[in-house]
């Protein structure tokens, strides 16, 4: 049994699984935001790092990590806010590319604003869990207590948001105005209100993701002004293989290539696993464009 | 009672609707009808608040409608089902449901009570995705959806549209007693312009936008050049 959870493939399996619930978060955050305005947010990963940047400078006021998070996910969820009553608003209705020029614009800003701001090096993060696996019997298991804090939090935050879009009336409306805003107007729905709520649910979940992979160590421990450009690669990638109008797809496919990632990086090559991961995207974007996750609608004939 | 006053909506250089006049009672159905292009479903849109109007004013019970939001004129008192439905496919009938109880004047349990009793099918079918409706049930279903917040106007869009003679029958006779039981006021917009003169009490008669005719059904359906040239029925 414990040859078992210290081997090759079970370890790569918990590394995979770590970077894979971050990765099924943003991707989870880029499909919040697409399905209730159809704009792909090239600057969440910006957006997440310049919120997680907010909260963890109050570390150099001895505030302690725990207080830092909560004001990393309230700025999230202003930036996200803002973003979409100021940036964002007025690009609705507007050619595609507008959106995309724009945010890709704000992606380059604020990661110039964080160097700025920051400085461009590692900003370290004393996060309140160990970073040494555990042992079982002598051997190592690729498992710490930050990865578990890792895990549990991407957990936590998937099941609050399936049960706020399941079980509440905001969850309802947010649904409502996204797949029929003009319907929902006509019951009482206030539409712009539940897209700018959709911007802050998506960028606050952002955040969390980021103060994760920042904990993780995924991608280079604490902070860094770019930390979230290869997670958002990914998670993109994920978000459109699982289906960008699927939240769960979303995070299955995210979980998945974090998966694939770790095998590919163990057994192939590190170079390897952006190159399969994007012919992966193509496989499935032939066989099904819709992604694998999005059903078509049934209906009557 | 809701009265329209010289309403007036363009789509750019095209003139929808030009000094559009009428009322409608509190607790009668009041038919628009016209033939294709006659801005029947602009009036209503218009009513609504998703179309702006160039002049014009539509008061309900005394209250400004135009200017105001969608959302807010849908609180005031205004149910509209649109053109095609508009049930939202992918959400269940309770789910679509409750989303039309949310700014309603009725708790959601004694609200969806009301309609499964109304239209007992839906209840049977609740958690049903209303994209598995046939044509006829997802009009119970939208019907039933504007009908939960318990509206003072019911803004019924084409319901007909697509179904069977004796499913619009029914229908129609539906709004009919909705009318007597409930003081409701319906406007009725319908290509099926007979069905919408027997079911109600007065109606409009547009023709490219313009009040054609404004008068009792019984006189409407009686008059035979308003008949031939502005409803293409024949004699």
């Amino acid at each position: 049994m414990d040859a078992f959870f210290t081997s090759r493939a079970i370890s790569d399996l918990l590394v995979g699984l770590v970077s894979g619930v971050s990765i099924g978060l943003v991707a989870l955050s880029l499909v919040l935001i697409w399905r209730s305005t159809h704009i792909l947010n090239f600057a969440q990963g910006a957006m997440a790092t310049f919120a997680a940047y907010c909260g963890m400078s109050l570390l150099s006021y001895h505030v302690g990590f725990w207080w830092c998070f909560v004001v990393a996910i309230v700025a999230g969820f202003l930036l996200g806010g803002v973003t979409e009553r100021v940036l964002v608003r007025p690009l609705y209705g507007k050619p595609e590319i507008n959106p995309i020029v724009v945010m890709v614009g704000f992606l380059f800003l604020l990661e110039s604003l964080i160097g700025a701001i920051w400085g461009t090096g590692i900003r370290a993060i004393p996060i309140p869990f160990s970073f040494i696996d555990w042992q079982l019997n002598g051997k190592t298991v690729v498992l710490s207590p930050v990865d578990v804090f890792v895990i549990i939090g991407a957990g936590v935050v998937t099941v609050c948001i399936a049960a706020l879009f399941r079980y509440t009336n905001l969850g309802l409306q947010l649904r409502a105005s996204a797949v029929a805003p003009e319907v929902s107007r006509l019951l009482g729905v206030r539409v712009s209100r539940m897209l700018t709520l959709g911007w802050i649910l998506s960028s606050g979940v952002g955040v969390i993701a980021a103060i994760l992979f920042a904990c993780s160590g995924g991608y280079g421990a604490g902070l860094q002004p770019s930390m979230m450009e290869a997670p958002f690669a990914i998670a993109f990638i994920a978000a459109a293989v699982g289906g960008l109008d699927s939240p769960v797809g979303a995070l299955f496919a995210g979980i998945a290539f974090g998966i694939l990632q770790s095998f590919v990086d163990d057994y192939m090559n590190l170079n390897y696993s952006l190159m399969i991961m994007l012919g992966v995207l193509v496989a499935v974007l032939m066989v099904r464009p819709q992604g694998i996750f999005t059903k078509p609608v049934a209906r009557r004939v | 009672m809701i009265r329209v006053t010289d309403l007036a909506v363009s789509y750019g250089a095209v003139e929808a609707l030009r000094g559009v006049s009428f009322e409608a009672e509190t607790g009668s159905v009041t038919a628009v009808i016209g033939a294709n292009g006659a801005g029947k479903t602009t009036l209503l849109r218009t009513i609504s608040g998703l179309v702006r109007p160039k002049a014009g004013a539509v008061d309900l019970d005394g209250t400004h409608l135009v200017g105001m939001r969608p959302e807010d004129i849908a609180r005031h008192g205004i149910g509209h089902v649109p053109e095609g439905r508009g049930v939202i496919e992918e959400f269940t009938i309770e789910e679509n449901l409750r989303l039309g109880a949310l700014h309603g004047k009725q708790s959601l349990k004694a609200g969806l009570e009301d309609q499964f009793d109304l239209f007992p099918v839906l209840g049977e079918r609740r958690r049903q995705p209303a994209g598995t409706l046939s044509g006829g049930e997802r009009q119970m279903l939208a019907m039933a959806r504007a009908l939960i917040a318990k509206p003072i106007v019911l803004l019924l869009d084409e319901p007909s549209l697509g179904l069977a003679p004796i499913v619009t029958a029914d229908l129609m006779r539906t709004v009919r007693e909705l009318c007597e039981s409930r003081n409701l006021t319906v406007i009725l917009v319908e290509q099926d312009a007979m069905s919408a003169l027997k079911v109600s009490e007065r109606a409009v008669v547009l023709h490219v936008g313009r009040v054609a005719a404004y008068d009792t059904s019984d006189v409407v359906a009686a008059d035979d050049d308003l008949r031939r040239y502005y409803l293409g029925i024949a004699q």
